[in-house]
C-alpha cells in the first residue's frame, strides 16, 4: 500500500472516530454519572437520523432539518426520561438493559410503521457538495469534512464544558462519586435530568449528520450502538477523554486493519482465501483488540470512577 | 374417581382438545399457501416486495389458482433460520399448507427445504437460488422462479469481457451470498481481477474501499451490495466522484433501494432477469396494476413472485385440481404453461428456469420516479451452470 | 419461605404440563416442535441464570457457547460421525475449552466490562462460524441426521425427543439448583456479593468464577447439541449477540437469581414468541412497552409479581 493510500485511509479512519465519538459521549456520560445502561441509546441515533430526514424533506433544507431536529431530539430525550427511565435509575443494571430493549423494539418498529422499511434518502446539502482531491481519481467529499469538523468542535466544546465550567464539575464530580454530590447538596435529579438529555440530543446530532452519508433504515442504530459500547468500555467508563481517544483507535483499527488484514494474510494464504478470510479477521479487529485492552486495563483507558 | 371414569374424563377432555383441529381442516376446494418472507428488520422491504408481487397475481387471479379458491398465510422468517424452520413446521402440520413459497434469502431457504420437501409439499422459491439446489441437492419437490445465484453474476462477468474490461474490481459482503457472486462474475470473466474486498455485513463506511478502488484504478468495478449495505455504497460512491469508474451490480441498485440511492445511482449498470420496462403485455400489465396498488415501483422480487402465483396456477389447472396428485403437479409445474412478465421462461430439469438476462441500466422516469431499463440482452436461454450435476429424473 | 416455594411450585406444575401435553391434545408434531424449542431455550436460561444469579456474571456471550455446542454436531455430521457417543463429549470439550479460554480473560473485568468482553468473544465466534464456508458458512448446515443414540435413530422420534428435552431440563435445573446450595454456590455468592470479604476470608474469587463459567457453558453447549438435532439445522445466527441477549431476557422476565424463574422466563418468551404475531405484523410495538411495563411494575421478574400479590 502506498502511503498516499495509507494517509488517506488514515482519514477515514480518524473519520469513522468521530462519528462513533459524537453517539458515544452522550452514553458514556450518562453511564458514568446516572450508572445507567441506556441500550436506547442507539434508537436515539436513528431518530435523530429519521427526525433530519424527515424535516429536511419538510422544510426543504438540509440545515433547516439538522436545525430542527436537536430540540426534536431534545425533546424526545425528556420525554423517555420522565416517563421511563428515572425509575429505573436505583434498579439493577439487567432490568435497564430490558427495559431500554423495550424501548428499542418498540421505536424499531414504530419508525418501520411510519416511514415504511425501505431507507431513506436524504441529499448532502448544496453548499457541500463536490469534494476536495486526495488521491488522483479520489474525491474527499466536503460534507465528510464537515462532519469530520463538526464532531471535533463538539469534543473541543464538550472538554471545555467538562473541564472549565461548574456544570461540568458537577458532572465529572457525579461521574466519580454520585452519592457524594447529591449529599453535598445539588439537585441530583435535575443534574441526571440535563446530562441524559445532552446525551439524548447528541445522539440525534450524530444521527442526523449521518444522513446523508449512511443508509437511514429501521435498526440502523443497533451496530453502531455496539460500536459505541465497544468505544467507552475500551474508554473508560464516564470518561469523555476517554472516549475521545477509544473512538478513534476503534475507527482507526476498523478502518486500517480492512486495509491491511487481506494484505498480511497473503503472506501465509494463497489470493483468494487470504482476502476472506482477511476480511473475516477484520471484522473481527475491534473486539480483538478490545478484548486485549480489557486483559491488561480491565476497566479502559481512562476510569472515572472511584472505587 | 374410577379408572372409568377417568379415562372417559381425559377423552372428553381429549376430544375438547381436538376440536380446534377438526376446525382448521381446510375448506373443500380451496388451496393454502404459506407465503414466507422477511417481513422484520431493515431487509424487511424486500419481503414486502415477494408479498405483494405474489398477491397481485392472485388478484389478477381472481382469488384462485388453477380454479381452487386460494388462502394465503404470511409467514415472517424475521430472517433466523430457526424460526423459519419452527414457522414452517407449524404452517406444514397445523394450518396444512398445500405449497409454500417465497423466500428472499438462500440461508433461510436451505434451512427449510428439508422440513418441506420431507412432507411432500412443494416449494417454490420466488428469490433465493442457491447452487446446491440447483445441483446435487436439486428435488423433485423444490422449483425455482427466479434464478441460480451464479447465473446473474456472471451476467456481469459476460458483459465486461464484452465491453473489454481487462481489469475490474471486485467488491461484496462476505457472506455465502457474497463468495457465490465472485464464483460466477468469475465464471465469465476471464480478465485480471485487481482486487477481490470483502466487507461485514454490518459495514456502513466504504471510505476505506473506496479509496481502494481509486488507487487501484480499474477499468471497472463489479459489485453486489444487497439493501442497506447497496444504499451506502452508492452514495458514498457518487460522493467520492469515483462515477467515472463504469459500476456494474448485481441486486445493488434494484427498485427496492432505488427510492433511497435516487439520483445517485442513476447511469449505473445492472444485470438482472427482468426489468420493469420490458416491452410485452404481461409485464405492462403487471407492472401498471402493480403500480397502482402498491404505489412503488415493482423490483424483480416482485416479478418472481408473481410469475410464481402464475405457474402454481397453471400447474394446478393442469393437474385437474388434484392437491394429492403430487405426479401430476410436478408435471403441471415442470409444463410452466403460462405467461411470463419476463417474456421467454422454461423450467429446466433441475426445476431451475431457463430464461434470457439482460444489462440494465438505472434511469429516472418521468414521473420522478427510478427504475431500471433494459439496455440489452447478455445471455439467452441460459441454462444454469449446475444443471449437470443434479440426479433428477 | 412462600414466595421461594410458590415459584418452585408453578415451575414443577409447568413441568409437568409438559410431560402431559402428548397425551391431553397438545401432540401433534407442530406443539411437539414449539415444546422443544421451550425447554431448550428454558435449560440455556437456567444455566445463564445460574451465572448471573449465582455468580453475578451477566453474560451477553452465552448463546456463542451454545453455538459451539451445536457446531460441534453440524461438524461431526458433515463427516458422517453422527453416534452420540462421539457427539456428545466432543461437544463437551469443545463449549468446556470455549468457556475456558474466553472466561480466563473476561471473568477478569466486572460489570459493564464483562457484559462487553463477553459480547465480543460472541461476536468472534460468530464471525469465525461465518467464515467456515465448508460448513455452510453464514447460509447454515442442513445435517443430514439428527445423532444417533448407539446405533438407533431415537431422536428422530418426536416423542422420545420431547421427553428427552425434558428430561435434560429437569437435569439442568436440579443439577445448577445442586451446585447453588452447596459450598461452592456460597462461595460463589459470597464473591458476589462482597469480593473484597470474600478474599479476606481466604477465598480467591477468580476460580470459582471460572468454574461456574466453564460449568454454565458446557451446560449450554449441550443445549446446543439438542438444539440442532431439534432444527436439523445450525447456522452462525445461533451464535449472534441478539441470541445471548434474548436469554438474558428470559432470565430477567422471570425474575432474577431464581433458577426457576428462568424456565418461566423461557417458556413465557416462546409463547409470545409464537403467538403475538398472530394479533398483528406490528406486534414488537406491543411486546416493547409490555416489557418496559414489566420492569417498571414487576420488580424481581414474573416471580417477585406473583410473590407479591400473594404476600
Amino acid at each position: 500500500m502506498s502511503t498516499g493510500l495509507f494517509l488517506v485511509q488514515a482519514l477515514n479512519g480518524l473519520q469513522l472516530g468521530i462519528l462513533l465519538f459524537l453517539v458515544a459521549a452522550g452514553l458514556t456520560l450518562v453511564f458514568g454519572v446516572m450508572d445507567f445502561i441506556n441500550l436506547a441509546h442507539g434508537v436515539q441515533y436513528m431518530l435523530g437520523a429519521y427526525l433530519g430526514a424527515a424535516l429536511a424533506a419538510a422544510t426543504g433544507s438540509f440545515w433547516l432539518g439538522l436545525l430542527l431536529a436537536l430540540p426534536a431530539a431534545l425533546i424526545f430525550g425528556l420525554l423517555l426520561e420522565v416517563l421511563i427511565f428515572r425509575h429505573l435509575y436505583d434498579r439493577d443494571h439487567l432490568s435497564q438493559v430490558l427495559a431500554t430493549f423495550g424501548v428499542i423494539l418498540f421505536l424499531n418498529e414504530a419508525v418501520k410503521a411510519i416511514w415504511g422499511a425501505a431507507p431513506l434518502q436524504v441529499p448532502v446539502p448544496a453548499l457541500l457538495e463536490g469534494g476536495v482531491v486526495l488521491m488522483p481519481g479520489l474525491q474527499y467529499p466536503l460534507y465528510r469534512i464537515a462532519v469530520l469538523c463538526a464532531g471535533i468542535a463538539t469534543a473541543l466544546g464538550l472538554w471545555f464544558l467538562v473541564e472549565c465550567t461548574r456544570l461540568g464539575m458537577l458532572v465529572r464530580a457525579g461521574a466519580t462519586n454520585a452519592p457524594m454530590v447529591s449529599a453535598l447538596g445539588v439537585d441530583i435529579r435535575r443534574l441526571f435530568m440535563l446530562v441524559f438529555a445532552f446525551g439524548a440530543m447528541l445522539a440525534g446530532f450524530a444521527g442526523a449528520l449521518a444522513g446523508p452519508i449512511f443508509s437511514v433504515e429501521p435498526g440502523m442504530g443497533d451496530h453502531v450502538l455496539i460500536l459505541a459500547f465497544v468505544v467507552i468500555v475500551v474508554g473508560g467508563i464516564g470518561s469523555i477523554r476517554g472516549a475521545f481517544i477509544a473512538a478513534v483507535i476503534v475507527g482507526l483499527t476498523d478502518t486500517l486493519g480492512k486495509s491491511l488484514m487481506p494484505d498480511l494474510m497473503r503472506l501465509f494464504l494463497d489470493p483468494s482465501a487470504a482476502r476472506q478470510t482477511g476480511a473475516a479477521l477484520a471484522s473481527m479487529l475491534v473486539y480483538i483488540a478490545m478484548a486485549a485492552i480489557l486483559a491488561f486495563r480491565p476497566r479502559g483507558l481512562f476510569p472515572a470512577r472511584s472505587g | 374417581m374410577s379408572s372409568l371414569s377417568r379415562r372417559a374424563a381425559m377423552g372428553g377432555a381429549l376430544g375438547l382438545l381436538a376440536a380446534p383441529a377438526i376446525l382448521h381442516a381446510q375448506p373443500a376446494g380451496g388451496v393454502k399457501i404459506g407465503l414466507i418472507a422477511v417481513q422484520t428488520g431493515p431487509q424487511a422491504a424486500l419481503g414486502t416486495q415477494l408479498r405483494d408481487g405474489f398477491l397481485m397475481g392472485l388478484r389478477h387471479l381472481n382469488g384462485r389458482l388453477g380454479g381452487l379458491t386460494a388462502e394465503t398465510v404470511m409467514i415472517d422468517d424475521e430472517l433466523k433460520p430457526d424460526v423459519a424452520v419452527t414457522k414452517v413446521r407449524t404452517a406444514l402440520e397445523r394450518d396444512r399448507c398445500d405449497f409454500i413459497v417465497g423466500v428472499v434469502f438462500s440461508n433461510i431457504l436451505q434451512a427449510i427445504v428439508r422440513p418441506v420437501t420431507e412432507a411432500n409439499t412443494f416449494l417454490i422459491s420466488t428469490n433465493a437460488g442457491p447452487s446446491p439446489l440447483a445441483g446435487r441437492g436439486c428435488n423433485p419437490f423444490f422449483f425455482a422462479t427466479s434464478y441460480n445465484n451464479d447465473q446473474v453474476h456472471a451476467v456481469i462477468g459476460q458483459v465486461c469481457e464484452d465491453q473489454g474490461y481487462r481489469r475490474v474490481f471486485v467488491l461484496v459482503p462476505n457472506y455465502q451470498a457474497g463468495r457465490d457472486a465472485v464464483a460466477g462474475f468469475k465464471s465469465r470473466f476471464k480478465g485480471e481481477v485487481v482486487d477481490e474486498v470483502y466487507v461485514p455485513l454490518t459495514q456502513l463506511d466504504f471510505a476505506a474501499e473506496l479509496s481502494k478502488i481509486a488507487a487501484a484504478r480499474p477499468d471497472a468495478i463489479f459489485t453486489f451490495m444487497p439493501g442497506g449495505l447497496g444504499v451506502n455504497l452508492v452514495r458514498q460512491y457518487r460522493q467520492a466522484g469515483l462515477a467515472n469508474i463504469p459500476f456494474l451490480s448485481t441486486f445493488t441498485v434494484d427498485e427496492a433501494v432505488l427510492p433511497a440511492q435516487q439520483d445517485a445511482a442513476v447511469g449505473f449498470f445492472s444485470g438482472s432477469n427482468w426489468a420493469p420496462n420490458m416491452d410485452n403485455a404481461a409485464n405492462r400489465r403487471f407492472v401498471a396494476d402493480f403500480e397502482a396498488a402498491f404505489n412503488y415501483v415493482p423490483a424483480s422480487y416482485a416479478a418472481q413472485a408473481y410469475d410464481g402465483a402464475m405457474m402454481l396456477n397453471s400447474a394446478i389447472r393442469r393437474a385437474g385440481g388434484r392437491l394429492a396428485d403430487k405426479d401430476a403437479l410436478r408435471a403441471g409445474l415442470r409444463a410452466a404453461d403460462f405467461t411470463s412478465v419476463r417474456g421467454n421462461f422454461k423450467i429446466g430439469a433441475n426445476h431451475f428456469p431457463v430464461q434470457d438476462f439482460w444489462l440494465t441500466r438505472v434511469a429516472k422516469r418521468a414521473d420522478g420516479k427510478f427504475q431500471t431499463e433494459i439496455v440489452r440482452k447478455v445471455l439467452e436461454n441460459n441454462v444454469d451452470p449446475w444443471v449437470a450435476e443434479c440426479r433428477m429424473r | 419461605m412462600p414466595r421461594l416455594r410458590l415459584d418452585v411450585a408453578l415451575t414443577l406444575l409447568v413441568l409437568v404440563a409438559l410431560a402431559l401435553a402428548p397425551f391431553i391434545g397438545l401432540g401433534a408434531n407442530h406443539y411437539l416442535t414449539m415444546f422443544a424449542r421451550m425447554m431448550i431455550l428454558a435449560a440455556s436460561a437456567v444455566s445463564l441464570s445460574f451465572l448471573v444469579g449465582g455468580a453475578g456474571l451477566a453474560s451477553l456471550g452465552h448463546a456463542a457457547a451454545m453455538g459451539v455446542g451445536a457446531y460441534a454436531v453440524a461438524i461431526l455430521d458433515a463427516h458422517r460421525l453422527t453416534d452420540i457417543t462421539i457427539v456428545l463429549p466432543v461437544a463437551i470439550a469443545a463449549a468446556a475449552s470455549f468457556s475456558l479460554l474466553t472466561g480466563a480473560i473476561a471473568i477478569r473485568t466486572e460489570g459493564v466490562n464483562f457484559i462487553m468482553i463477553t459480547l465480543a468473544f460472541g461476536q468472534m465466534a460468530f464471525f469465525t462460524a461465518s467464515s467456515l464456508a465448508a460448513y455452510g458458512g453464514d447460509d447454515g448446515y442442513t445435517m443430514y441426521d439428527r445423532t444417533e443414540m448407539f446405533g438407533s435413530r431415537l431422536m428422530e422420534n418426536r416423542l422420545f425427543f420431547h421427553y428427552l428435552c425434558l428430561g435434560f431440563l429437569v437435569l439442568c435445573w436440579g443439577f445448577c439448583a445442586m451446585l447453588l446450595a452447596s459450598r461452592f454456590g456460597r462461595v460463589l455468592r459470597a464473591a458476589r456479593e462482597n469480593p473484597l470479604r470474600a478474599e479476606a476470608a481466604g477465598f480467591a474469587p477468580y476460580p470459582y468464577r471460572l468454574l461456574a463459567y466453564v460449568i454454565a457453558g458446557t451446560l449450554v453447549g449441550l443445549a446446543g447439541v439438542l438444539f440442532a438435532n431439534a432444527t436439523e439445522f445450525v447456522a452462525p445466527a445461533y451464535m449472534s449477540w441478539q441470541r445471548s441477549g434474548e436469554l438474558i431476557f428470559m432470565v430477567i422476565l422471570g425474575g432474577l437469581g431464581r433458577l426457576s424463574g428462568a424456565i418461566l422466563g423461557a417458556v413465557l418468551f416462546v409463547m409470545l414468541e409464537t403467538w403475538l404475531p398472530n394479533l398483528t405484523a406490528h406486534w414488537k410495538m406491543i411486546f416493547g412497552p409490555l416489557l418496559i411495563l414489566a420492569v417498571l411494575f414487576m420488580r424481581g421478574g414474573l416471580i417477585g409479581f406473583l410473590g407479591t400479590r400473594r404476600g
